[in-house]
C-alpha cells in the first residue's frame, strides 16, 4: 500500500487540461487537410490517391464541381502529397464534429481548360469554417448544462456496430488519466438503460443492425446518438457492401458526427460535449412541452 | 533441406504433380485431393510441421478449379511449404482435416461459408462465418459482387447446444458488452459459479474485408489493411505491403526495414502494456491500470510524432515507409524508450508486490501446452502453453535478422503467464528498439514501385503483438488483386478461450478473455 502511494504521489497530476487550455498535440499530427480553393489548379491528382474517395471530382464540359467529405476522410495526407500546386496543406485541427452530416463537406465549382486543370473558381460552398464554436466554450456550455440539466451526469453507453477496434482504443483512451473523462461528470455504463447517449462506431454490419437497433431502442428518451470516425460517419473505406450498411444514420438517427480514423481523444471529448449541448436542446423541448 | 525434397520425393514421388519455388522463402506443392491427407499427415510426423493457415481460391475463370491452399512450416527451416489441391467445380467437396487437426476447424468452415465448398467428414460442419440467418450466398466466389444487396434476415436463428442437468443453466452475453469492447456472443454453461461449457459465437464485425480487397487498387487497399484490426494496424500494413513487395520484386531499403522494425516494436509494447494494465483491472487493482494507460499514452504520442498518427496509421507504404525521421524525432524516440523502460520496471514491481492481484491470477484460465498444440494456438497466448513459433525469429522479415533478442515460453498457460510472456517481450523490445535506433538511419524511405505484375503470389507474415499475421495475395491486371487471404492470430486462438474458462467461475471470465486479448474484427474481417 505504501508503494502504491508513494508511486502516486511521485507521478503527480498528468491530466490534460483541455479543453479550458488547447490541447498539446505534435506538430506531426495529421488534421483536417485545407484546401485553398483559389490556389488548386488541378483536382484530379488528389482524387486518384485518395483511398477512400473522400475527394471527387465531376466533370460536365467545361465545368467541374469538387466535393471534399470529411465524413469519409482517413487524414492519411495523400491528397496533400498529391497536389504539386501546395493548396491542400494538411493541418493540426481536429476539433471537426460537427450536429449536421452536410457541414462536414465542401463543394467548389470549376470552369476548366482544355486540359482539365482549373481556370476559374467560380464558387466555394463550404460550412466547415463557421462551425459550431470552439473547444473551450462548448467545454464550458456542456460543463453547465450537465451540472444544471443532468444533475452532474452524463452517462454513455457505446456500441462498435462493426469497427476495426481502432475507435474503441481512443474511447478507451478517454479514460485513461490524461483524458480523465470523469472530470466532467462523463462516465461510461453497461446498460443502455442507463444512458443518456449513444456512441458508435462502425460501419454498421449487417451481423449488428439488430443489436444496435435494440441497445437505440432501450434507451430512455431524450437521447443522442454520436456516429464516430469516418466508418461511424459514411461507412469509410468499407463503404456498403453485402455485409455493411454504410453509416451509423443508416440505422438509426445522428445528433453528432465526429470525423477521423480514429479521432484523437480530445476530438471525441469535443464531440461529446458537442453532444451535450443538443442532449441539452432535446431536454429543453422536453420540458416546455 | 536438400534431403527433405530427397525423402519427399522417394515418399510421394508420384503423387506430387509438381514442386516449385516462387521464391527462395516459399515452396509450392501441388498435389491430387486425395492425398492431401497423407501428405500433411507425413509432414507432421515426420518433420513436425505446423500447419499455419488453410484456405481457397475461386480459379474458375482461369483453371476451371477452385484451389484450397495448405500453408506449413517446417521447424528450423525459414521456408514455408504451400501445398495445393484443386477442388472440382462440379463436385465442389474437400477432404475435412478437422478430426485430427483441431487448429483447422474454423478455417475449413470459413471455406465452407465463403466458397460453397463442403468440408466432408468435418466433426462440427455448422456455419461459422456466415450466421445461420443468412442466405444460400459464398461471397468470396468470383459471381458473387460485392456491392450486392442481400435480402432482409430470415431462415434459423443459431441455436445453441442445450446444457443441460440439474442446477445447470445458460448465461447469454453479447454481442453488445457492459464495456468499451468488440461485439461477440458468449454462451455460458455454468452450474453453480463454475464454468461447464462456453459457446462462442463471431463474426458480428464481418464487413467483406477479403472480399473488398479485389476492388481497391493496390495502393488503396494499404489502408484496407490498417483496418483489419486497428490495434494491429502497423503489423497488418506491413504483412500487406510485404506481400506485395515479394509479388513485385521490390526490394526495400534498409532504412524502411529498420523503421518498420521499430514500428512494430513499439505497437506490441503499445498493447503489451495495456493488457498488463488490462488484466490488473479486471482483478480489481485499478491503480495499476491507471499507470499502465500512463504509459501507454506515452508510447501513443511518441507514435503520432513518429508517423503522423496515434495508431501508427498511414506510414508504411509499398516499398518502404512514406516519409524518414529527422533529428528531433530520433532523439524523441531515445528518450520516450529510456524513459518508458525505467517506468515500466516500476509498473512490474507494483503489480509483482501485490500479493492477492498475483494470487488470482495463478492457475486462473489454464490452457494446457497439448491442448494448445492441438488448436494451434500463436502468439502470446501460445508461448504461455509451451508453443514456440515467432516469425520474427523463424522467418525474419523487416530488419529483425540484424538484431538478437529471446522469445519467452512458459508451460504453465494460466493467465499468470500470459502475463509474464507480455512483460518478457516488452523487455525483449525494448532490447530490439535499442539496438536498431542506435543505427545510422540514412538513404532511401522507399524503393521505386514498378507496376505490380499480374498472376504473381505471395505469402507474408509478421509477428504481431498478437500474434502471426498471415497475408496471402494473388496478383490480378491493373494493379489490383485476385484474391487477398488474412489471418489474424486471433481467429485460431478463439478455441483456446473456450477451453481455458472451463472449470473457472464466470466472474473470472473477464480477466481469462483480457489475458487472451483477441481481435474480434481481425477474427469476422
Amino acid at each position: 500500500m505504501f508503494k502504491i502511494l508513494q508511486k502516486t504521489i511521485a507521478t503527480g497530476i498528468v491530466t490534460t487540461k483541455y479543453p479550458s487550455e488547447p490541447a498539446q498535440i505534435s506538430d506531426r499530427f495529421r488534421g483536417r487537410p485545407s484546401f485553398d480553393f483559389e490556389k488548386w489548379t488541378d483536382a484530379r491528382p488528389a482524387e486518384e490517391v485518395c483511398p477512400t474517395g473522400a475527394i471527387l471530382v465531376c466533370d460536365d464540359g467545361d465545368s467541374r464541381r469538387v466535393t471534399v467529405d470529411y465524413g469519409l476522410c482517413v487524414f492519411c495526407g495523400l491528397c496533400a502529397e498529391a497536389s504539386a500546386d501546395r493548396a491542400v496543406r494538411i493541418t493540426q485541427e481536429f476539433e471537426l464534429a460537427s450536429a449536421h452530416r452536410r457541414n462536414l463537406i465542401l463543394t467548389a465549382e470549376y470552369l476548366l481548360s482544355t486540359d482539365g486543370t482549373h481556370r476559374e473558381l467560380r464558387g466555394v460552398h463550404q460550412r466547415l469554417v463557421d462551425l459550431e464554436a470552439d473547444a473551450d466554450q462548448v467545454g464550458q456550455q456542456a460543463r453547465e448544462r450537465i451540472q444544471k440539466l443532468l444533475k452532474r451526469s452524463l452517462a454513455i453507453r457505446e456500441v462498435d456496430a462493426g469497427s476495426c477496434n481502432g475507435c474503441e482504443l481512443e474511447i478507451v483512451a478517454l479514460n485513461n488519466p490524461v483524458y480523465d473523462l470523469e472530470r466532467f461528470g462523463v462516465h461510461f455504463v453497461a446498460s443502455p438503460r442507463h444512458a443518456d447517449m449513444l456512441l458508435v462506431t462502425g460501419p454498421v454490419t449487417r451481423n449488428m443492425e439488430l443489436a444496435l437497433l435494440k441497445t437505440y431502442q432501450a434507451m430512455p428518451e431524450p437521447k443522442v446518438v454520436v456516429a464516430v470516425g469516418a466508418c461511424g460517419i459514411s461507412g469509410g473505406i468499407f463503404g456498403k457492401n453485402y455485409a455493411s450498411l454504410g453509416g451509423v444514420d443508416n440505422v438509426v438517427p445522428v445528433d453528432v458526427y465526429i470525423p477521423g480514423c480514429p479521432p484523437r481523444p480530445q476530438a471525441l471529448l469535443h464531440g461529446i460535449l458537442l453532444a451535450v449541448g443538443r442532449l441539452g436542446e432535446k431536454m429543453y423541448m422536453d420540458s416546455s412541452a | 533441406m536438400a534431403q527433405f525434397f530427397e525423402t519427399l520425393q522417394q515418399r510421394f514421388g508420384a503423387q506430387i504433380q509438381s514442386i516449385s519455388a516462387e521464391r527462395e522463402e516459399e515452396i509450392y506443392i501441388f498435389v491430387s485431393e486425395s492425398d492431401i491427407r497423407t501428405l500433411i499427415e507425413y509432414l507432421r510426423n515426420e518433420f513436425t510441421a505446423r500447419l499455419a493457415a488453410v484456405f481457397a481460391e475461386d480459379r474458375r475463370c482461369a483453371d476451371g478449379v477452385f484451389f484450397n491452399y495448405y500453408v506449413l512450416e517446417v521447424k528450423g527451416d525459414p521456408r514455408y511449404l504451400l501445398v495445393r489441391t484443386p477442388v472440382r467445380a462440379d463436385h465442389a467437396e474437400f477432404l475435412s482435416l478437422s478430426a485430427e487437426l483441431p487448429a483447422v476447424n474454423w478455417q475449413e468452415r470459413e471455406i465452407q461459408d465463403w466458397f460453397g465448398l463442403k468440408a466432408t467428414g468435418h466433426p462440427n460442419p455448422r456455419r461459422v462465418a456466415l450466421h445461420d440467418n443468412w442466405p444460400d450466398v459464398h461471397p468470396l466466389r468470383k459471381d458473387f459482387p460485392l456491392e450486392t444487396v442481400l435480402p432482409p434476415f430470415e431462415g434459423e436463428r443459431h441455436i445453441y447446444r442445450p446444457a443441460l442437468g440439474e442446477g445447470v443453466f445458460q448465461v447469454p452475453v453479447g454481442p453488445v458488452h457492459a464495456g468499451i469492447i468488440e461485439p461477440g456472443h458468449f454462451n455460458f454453461a455454468v452450474a453453480g459459479e463454475p464454468i461447464l461449457y462456453l459457446q462462442l459465437r463471431m463474426f458480428y464485425t464481418h464487413k467483406g474485408t477479403e472480399k473488398l480487397f479485389e476492388k481497391l487498387p493496390i495502393p488503396k487497399a494499404v489502408f484496407l489493411a490498417e483496418s483489419i484490426s486497428g490495434d494491429s494496424s502497423f503489423s497488418h500494413g506491413t504483412a500487406f505491403c510485404q506481400a506485395i513487395e515479394r509479388a513485385a520484386q521490390i526490394e526495400v531499403p534498409l532504412r524502411a526495414l529498420i523503421m518498420r522494425t521499430i514500428l512494430l516494436e513499439l505497437e506490441r509494447i503499445c498493447n503489451h502494456v495495456a493488457d498488463i494494465g488490462a488484466i490488473a483491472t479486471d482483478v480489481g487493482f485499478v491503480v495499476a491500470n491507471a499507470h499502465a494507460t500512463r504509459l501507454k499514452e506515452m508510447l501513443v504520442s511518441l507514435n503520432e510524432r513518429l508517423t503522423g498518427n496515434r495508431l501508427l496509421r498511414g506510414m508504411v507504404c509499398i516499398g518502404g515507409v512514406r516519409r524518414g525521421w529527422d533529428a528531433v524525432q530520433l532523439g524523441s524516440l531515445r528518450a520516450t524508450i529510456a524513459g518508458f523502460a525505467s517506468e515500466f520496471r516500476d509498473l512490474v514491481a507494483l503489480i509483482d508486490s501485490s500479493e492477492s492481484t498475483r494470487d488470482r491470477l495463478e492457475q486462473t484460465g489454464v490452457l494446457r501446452p497439448e491442448k494448445a498444440k492441438d488448436l494451434g494456438i500463436v502468439g502470446v497466448a501460445g508461448r504461455a502453453s509451451g508453443m514456440n513459433p515467432d516469425a520474427r525469429r523463424d522467418h525474419p522479415y523487416a530488419a529483425y535478422g540484424r538484431y538478437s533478442f529471446r522469445v519467452p515460453v512458459y508451460q504453465v498457460g494460466d493467465v499468470s503467464h500470459r502475463m509474464q510472456v507480455r512483460v518478457d517481450e516488452v523487455n525483449e523490445s525494448l532490447g530490439i528498439l535499442r539496438s536498431a535506433t542506435e543505427e545510422s538511419l540514412h538513404g532511401e524511405c522507399s524503393a521505386q514501385v514498378p507496376p505490380i505484375p499480374a498472376d504473381r503470389c505471395a505469402l507474408s507474415t509478421v509477428e504481431g503483438w498478437r500474434g502471426e499475421i498471415i497475408h496471402w495475395i494473388r496478383t490480378g491486371p491493373d494493379n489490383h488483386l485476385e484474391r487477398c487471404k488474412i489471418k489474424d492470430p486471433s481467429l485460431n486462438n478463439w478455441p483456446a478461450l473456450v477451453e481455458a474458462v472451463q472449470g473457472n467461475i464466470i466472474a473470472d471470465f473477464p480477466v481469462i478473455n483480457k489475458s487472451f486479448n483477441l481481435s474480434y474484427s481481425g477474427t469476422d474481417r
